[in-house]
């Protein structure tokens, strides 16, 4: 039973940090877009 | 029809999820003599059954990206590397913790083992030359041209229970015994839901992993547009 718990723990383990790090580098791209639309309307 | 799909995706992959982990731990019996370590398998044969689409859809997409010089075509096959060295490594780990209780070993050098641990390397070296090389148009003709080499080991991997006597079983989904599975008609629907709910997921973070990288583009146009300003 150790074992079962063990698989499916890790394979939960794996997916919920790739989905996590996807969704960090998603909001650090929407931060600097937003960043950068104003530096663009600032120069303009 | 496309907001559609991105609108009813994550509900769809949770709820399909959610009747994948019903099927597999209350609707299937528990196997007679591996127990219920044996449930590992639902999850297992998915997650290698899902990399192996997702690694054709690398082959497909590298093609075509060395065919038409488009850069959707790089972003396909980046997504979909990454979402296929994810499964690998669920398949890579949970194939050596389903093994242990059942050969006494958590892993043995049998042509199956090693075909597969070779492409997963394969695949993570095609990930490492996309980082280390800086120039774009460079960096997507070699990630391009590794991704169809990579793909010849993937039905070598395929095969190798059906060309080897090997440690690893032989198939019990569309084997030499055709119907004869093996399996208990109930083990075949969790299964088969399993794979359904896998698919999905692969569908979810392929949506996830390409706005990811549309709003990288976005982000370089503006870069680009910033120093012109």
């Amino acid at each position: 039973m150790s074992y079962l718990f063990a698989a499916y723990t890790v394979t939960w383990i794996l997916l919920f940090l790739y989905i996590s790090g996807i969704s960090t580098k998603q909001k650090k791209l929407d931060a600097e877009m937003t960043t950068l639309k104003k530096l663009i309307e600032q120069k303009k | 029809m496309k907001n559609l799909y991105s609108r009813f995706l994550p509900s769809v992959c949770f709820v399909t999820m959610l009747v994948a982990l019903y099927a597999i731990f209350i609707y299937a019996p528990t196997e007679r003599t591996m127990g219920d370590v044996q449930r590992i398998f639902y999850f297992h044969i998915s997650t290698w059954w899902v990399a192996g689409v997702a690694l054709f859809v690398v082959f497909v997409s590298s093609v075509a990206y060395l065919w038409k010089r488009e850069r959707r075509f790089d972003a396909t096959a980046l997504a979909s590397t990454e979402i296929a060295v994810l499964f690998m490594t669920v398949g890579i780990t949970t194939g050596p913790i389903w093994a242990k209780p059942i050969w006494g070993v958590y892993w043995t050098w049998d042509p199956r083992l090693s075909s597969a641990l070779v492409c997963w390397l394969m695949y993570v070296a095609i990930l490492m030359l996309r980082r280390y090389i800086p120039e774009e148009s460079k960096r997507s003709n070699l990630s391009a041209v590794a991704g169809i080499l990579a793909f010849v080991n993937v039905p070598f991997v395929f095969m190798t229970i059906r060309l080897f006597r090997t440690q690893h079983p032989q198939p019990v989904i569309a084997g030499p015994g055709g119907d004869e599975s093996g399996l208990a008609p109930a083990m075949t629907h969790a299964f088969l839901i399993t794979l359904v709910a896998f698919t999905f997921l692969y569908l979810l973070l392929m949506q996830k992993r390409l706005a990811v990288e549309a709003t990288e583009q976005q982000v370089d146009k503006l870069h680009k547009e910033l120093e012109l300003a």
